[in-house]
């Protein structure tokens, strides 16, 4: 950092305000803290640690094979439904626990918040990228799975990185906006979990695209969710995409996370004195 | 020169209203949305009434702080030094004005800030220093003295949860205490941690003023203040009200208070600046007597007796109310605090309305000097009402030991003897030597 020529200005600010990545640069050391702070104490005084991160997704896939293929005769687009679902069950329990983390982070950092100054989006960031690392152990179990099923891995898995930025778009999109706004509206913590749970169903998470009329398949091109969950079954079991849907999906996935990062730069001056 | 640190003309103001408004959901901003077309008829309607009720932390606050130069901030609490603190550390934004920084600035608000419980003293070093602005390298580079300065080697790898708070504080201060900005500004952190850590603290941050750092200090304590400080800019609402020599400073700030309070024995508290109310302002009003009940005006000698009439009001019902005095010395030290809940023989049953409670002391023994009155009204285990400096009373000499000699140092004046024991002074000055010699030759 050159020090001498560092100056800045402290005054008001009003209205929408541009993005500072000078500074996100230059405080980038500090997310890397956050992140490790959050992976190093999630797991702390628990029996089974960072098998967590995997645990969830591993039961969630038993209840829903039994509850959608055997009961409801759910098909998995011809991959084994427990292959289909978790594929679609990591990156969803990915953006659902990131979303709740991140939209909670700002209240629960208040000290940091109301004691010093560094680029606060760095709080529901740092919530995400922690949870990062259980996102990568689960898609390491899948490749144990995928051994275990004899399922063949694909060409389409270099696609895996670009839905995996798309998730964590999406995530730090309505982690961001949800955080800046729970600081001064308290009704996002009892809307959320139930937004959530409903979020499961009209993101093609345990049923596939098929079983949506065509007529309203376009409609799941506004869920981001929609383009990362069909992303990552497309990456990791070949299965067949719409292009047009899954660049609405991703499209819309960057401008929720661009208005996400207007909306937080626009409540941030206000945290301290209202938090 | 050009100066380090700018301010021109800096102006905080809170709504009253947005306090109210902390918590409120989203259906009550609709609502309020929709009743505000109403408000602001009625506002215009009449000249007379305020529209919204605001009040100005900081008004017009504009100094510069040469490279190098220790200012201090003093003041009185609600004088605004907090939300000073708080605009030039970027927590929160101006509502007018600027402030121009040219260097590298790091703010020290508490001590400890991002530490965490479940981590250890290791990880939270690493932790905090990147909080405060460290980079990893320099907290690298710094780590074992460090660890050296806050004296909890052994414990490195122990989650912080466990230590005593004592440690605790030692290891957060050492970590902000090798922060290397050019700028540094700092809160009362220094009222923490024991004696021997505080002189410590005292002589790293003396360092760093004369390592030709820059320092913005705001501190309650008046003799840090003239140690450190060369130039002390002196707060009362909101407003500077002398820059100038920290001697002079501390002079004005002594006086400052000096005006307040109001004349004679009786002191109207309806008024209060300093009042800091979680109810409301319940406490009304103050009279001081001394000596055969005769009103308190002027001073008070040494050891005399001393009595308050605390004149407040129960809004509801209650069994469970305490009142608290704190005396505090010019330097704004506590040298003793009397409470309603020491009290024996204390009334028991249901009381509500207006209510006198006294308050008597039958010598009071502080040393000649200003004395500043701190008082709180506790409702069950809440703080009601509360007013910083609410008074203010002069201790005068007097012949208090009998000897026409007048105490001038400590805190107390209390009886005492002297005597010569002729018998045993041969036997207790060798014993004693002979005790010290070999303790000095082992160190």
């Amino acid at each position: 950092m050159s020090v001498s020529s560092f100056e800045f200005t402290i005054r008001p600010h009003k209205g929408w305000q541009p993005i500072n990545f000078r500074e996100i640069a230059l405080y980038r050391e500090l997310l890397a803290f956050l992140v490790w702070r959050d992976v190093k104490i999630r797991y702390r005084q628990t029996l089974l640690g960072g098998l967590w991160a995997v645990l969830q997704p591993l039961v969630a896939m038993y209840i829903f094979t039994f509850v959608f293929h055997r009961l409801a005769g759910v098909d998995g687009d011809g991959v084994p439904y427990p292959l289909f679902a978790f594929a679609g069950l990591a990156p969803w329990i990915f953006f659902s626990t990131s979303v709740q983390q991140s939209s909670t982070s700002l209240l629960a950092n208040q000290q940091l918040v109301s004691k010093i100054y560094f680029p606060r989006l760095f709080i529901p960031l740092g919530a995400i990228g922690a949870l990062l690392l259980d996102l990568l152990l689960s898609l390491c179990l899948f490749g144990a799975l995928m051994l275990w099923y004899h399922f063949p891995v694909t060409v389409s898995i270099v696609w895996l990185p670009a839905c995996i930025v798309a998730a964590l778009l999406a995530a730090a999109g309505v982690g961001l906006t949800l955080a800046a706004l729970n600081v001064s509206f308290r009704d996002i913590k009892y809307a959320l979990p139930f937004v959530l749970q409903m979020g499961i169903f009209v993101t093609p998470v345990i049923y596939p695209m098929r079983y949506i009329p065509p007529d309203w398949q376009w409609l799941m091109g506004l869920n981001p969710m929609a383009g990362v969950v069909l992303g990552f079954r497309h990456a990791l079991l070949g299965t067949e995409v719409s292009w047009p849907l899954m660049g609405a999906s991703f499209a819309s996935s960057l401008l929720l996370f661009v208005g996400g990062l207007l909306i937080f730069a626009r409540m941030e001056r206000r945290f301290a004195d209202v938090i | 020169m050009q100066p380090i640190l700018e301010l021109n003309r800096v102006s905080k103001e809170y709504r009253i209203g947005r306090d109210a408004r902390r918590d409120e959901t989203f259906r009550e901003l609709v609502l309020r949305k929709l009743r505000s077309p109403l408000s602001a008829l009625r506002g215009a309607g009449s000249l007379l009434g305020p529209r919204d009720q605001s009040f100005w932390a900081l008004r017009d606050v504009s100094f510069d702080v040469a490279p190098g130069e220790v200012v201090g901030v003093i003041g009185r609490n609600g004088a605004g030094k907090s939300t000073l603190l708080k605009i030039a550390s970027r927590i929160t934004d101006p509502t007018s004005g600027s402030i121009t920084v040219r260097g590298r600035m790091a703010s020290l608000l508490e001590v400890g800030t991002g530490f965490h419980p479940e981590l250890t003293g290791r990880e939270n070093i690493y932790m905090n220093g990147a909080i405060l602005g460290m980079r990893k390298a320099e907290i690298v580079r710094q780590f074992d003295e460090i660890v050296a300065f806050a004296e909890v080697d052994r414990f490195l790898d122990t989650p912080v949860k466990h230590y005593s708070s004592g440690m605790y504080v030692r290891l957060a201060f050492s970590v902000a205490a090798h922060l290397q900005p050019e700028i540094l500004i700092v809160d009362e952190v220094l009222a923490v941690g024991d004696i021997a850590f505080q002189k410590k603290c005292l002589g790293k941050m003396s360092d760093v003023s004369h390592g030709g750092r820059t320092v913005l200090f705001v501190t309650h304590n008046m003799a840090a203040v003239e140690n450190l400080c060369q130039r002390c800019v002196v707060l009362e609402r909101g407003q500077i009200i002398f820059n100038g020599p920290a001697k002079a400073a501390v002079q004005q700030y002594l006086n400052s208070g000096r005006t307040r309070g109001g004349t004679g024995h009786v002191v109207d508290l309806s008024h209060a600046v300093t009042r800091r109310s979680l109810v409301a302002p319940l406490l009304k009003r103050l009279e001081f007597y001394t000596d055969g009940d005769s009103p308190l005006t002027e001073g008070i000698a040494i050891g005399a007796r001393f009595k308050v009439r605390i004149y407040f009001e129960l809004p509801t019902p209650t069994t469970s109310f305490n009142i608290g005095l704190g005396f505090n010395n010019a330097l704004g030290q506590r040298v003793f605090t009397a409470h309603s809940f020491f009290e024996p023989n204390r009334h028991s049953g249901m009381l509500v309305g207006a209510q006198v409670f006294s308050c008597e002391i039958p010598s009071l023994t502080f040393v000649p000097g200003d004395y500043w009155l701190r008082v709180w009204l506790d409702i069950g285990n809440t703080e009601a009402d509360f007013i910083d400096d609410a008074a203010q009373f002069t201790v005068i000499e007097s012949d208090y030991y009998g000897t026409g000699k007048s105490p001038w140092n400590g805190a107390f004046v209390l009886k005492h003897r002297w005597y010569l024991e002729p018998a045993l002074k041969q036997a207790d000055a060798i014993s004693s030597h002979a005790a010290l010699v070999p303790e000095i030759a082992d160190g």
